[in-house]
């Protein structure tokens, strides 16, 4: 296979878009794709301050690196969620990510769960008896918390994850079979701002995650391959497999699958459950925005661990 | 007379002088799934893979609860 710019032996084949091409011409292909997905959907401009959620993982570093080529201002945001099981998989992918941002000369926050709220994330899961054998549930929310707390206080107007089209695909794919409309809605490449928490977007969402791994490799991003020890056996694996079968007969079905829902909600698929999507409360506690009266259940979890 | 395939630090052995994509099938692993690298390089799914032949392949897959 040849590269279609300049005829050079391919490095990577995009079947979804009948597209091969060689490093050079791969490596100058992704930021300019990864621009024109922030412009045709209004995630942010250049004028912006953008915190990038990095996990030490390939999709987060490379979203860093791209945003960092492409002139955006991004800062890092590590967060520490205390994760051994045996092999040092939280202080792994923080060396990882430490590295990245000294070798790039970019600001990087750090924030330690445990430092921060005096346990990690596989004791606050015990503790909280959720979720059965996984912390994943604690995890998620503990999560989306600190991000929201730490670009509302250090003052950025929009905060990155480095979802890819696979992510995004298997996520809809667990919400269409049991027709969450309420997350349906509120899945897209932007959640707009609102209450004083910054706007979220995901630039990587139309790369296929085989993309981002390629684009990590061939750019040399030392990233964490081992996944946290948590992730076996997942539902997001399992579906991302059955995802990657279909696609493998029928080149273009994963990203077409996600378009059109995109579409669709443009078009008001999932209207009618606008009223009750909107978060209508705020915390007393924490002050970000909440479905149900009273404390957010990241506020609750903490006050419920908390020595009397 | 073989070529070796690596995926997490399993061996799978095929035949030489089948593409990489035949390969793949034969120990059923998805093309999607895996990217695979010989002496450092990145090949693709027409490649034929030579006697002697090691291939990385690199799993692309991650992700618990989001
Ligand atoms: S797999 Fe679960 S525990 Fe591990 S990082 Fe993801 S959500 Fe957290
Ligand atoms: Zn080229
Ligand atoms: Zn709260």
């Amino acid at each position: 296979m040849k590269c279609r710019t300049c005829g050079a032996k391919a490095a990577v084949n995009m079947r979804q878009h009948k597209l091969a091409l060689c490093k050079q011409h791969f490596l100058d292909w992704v930021p300019i794709q990864t621009a024109r997905f922030i412009k045709k959907y209004r995630m942010f401009g250049p004028e912006e301050r953008v915190l990038v959620a990095v996990s030490g993982g390939k999709d987060s570093l490379s979203l860093w690196d791209i945003l960092h080529r492409l002139g955006y201002q991004a800062d890092g945001l590590y967060l520490g969620l205390g994760i051994d099981e045996g092999l040092g998989y939280s202080d792994e992918s923080r060396r990882l990510t430490e590295q990245f941002a000294r070798q790039h000369g970019l600001k990087l926050h750090i924030v330690d769960v445990q430092a921060t709220y005096g346990y990690d994330i596989p004791t606050l899961s015990a503790l909280t008896h959720r979720g059965q054998n996984r912390p994943c549930a604690v995890c998620g929310v503990v999560k989306r918390h600190e991000m929201n707390r730490i670009a509302r206080d250090l003052g950025y107007d929009v905060l990155a994850t480095g979802h890819n089209l696979d992510d995004e695909a298997s996520v809809l794919f667990g919400n269409t079979l049991s027709w969450q409309a309420e997350f349906l809605l509120r899945q897209g490449p932007v959640l707009p701002a609102h209450d004083g928490l910054a706007r979220k977007v995901k630039p990587l969402c139309r790369f296929y995650e085989k993309e981002m791994t390629a684009y990590a490799l061939l750019r040399g991003i030392e990233y964490i391959y081992e996944e946290c020890p948590f992730s076996a056996g997942s539902t997001t694996i399992y579906y991302k497999e059955l995802l990657n079968r279909l696609e493998n007969d029928r080149p273009g079905a994963k990203l077409a699958f996600y378009l059109k829902f995109l579409e669709a909600r443009e078009n008001g698929l999932f209207r009618s459950s606008l009223d009750s999507s909107q978060p209508m409360y705020n915390c007393p506690s924490c002050g970000q925005p909440t479905q149900y009266e009273g404390k957010c259940s990241f506020c609750r979890m903490i006050e419920k661990v908390q020595p009397a | 007379m073989t070529v070796k395939l690596v995926l997490r630090g399993k061996e799978y052995e095929v035949k030489p002088g089948m593409t990489l994509l035949d390969s793949l099938k034969k120990i059923d692993v998805l093309p999607e799934s895996v990217i695979a690298v010989r002496d450092g390089e990145m090949i693709l799914e027409d490649e034929i893979l030579k006697d002697g032949d090691v291939v990385k392949l690199v799993a692309v897959i991650s992700g618990g609860a989001q």
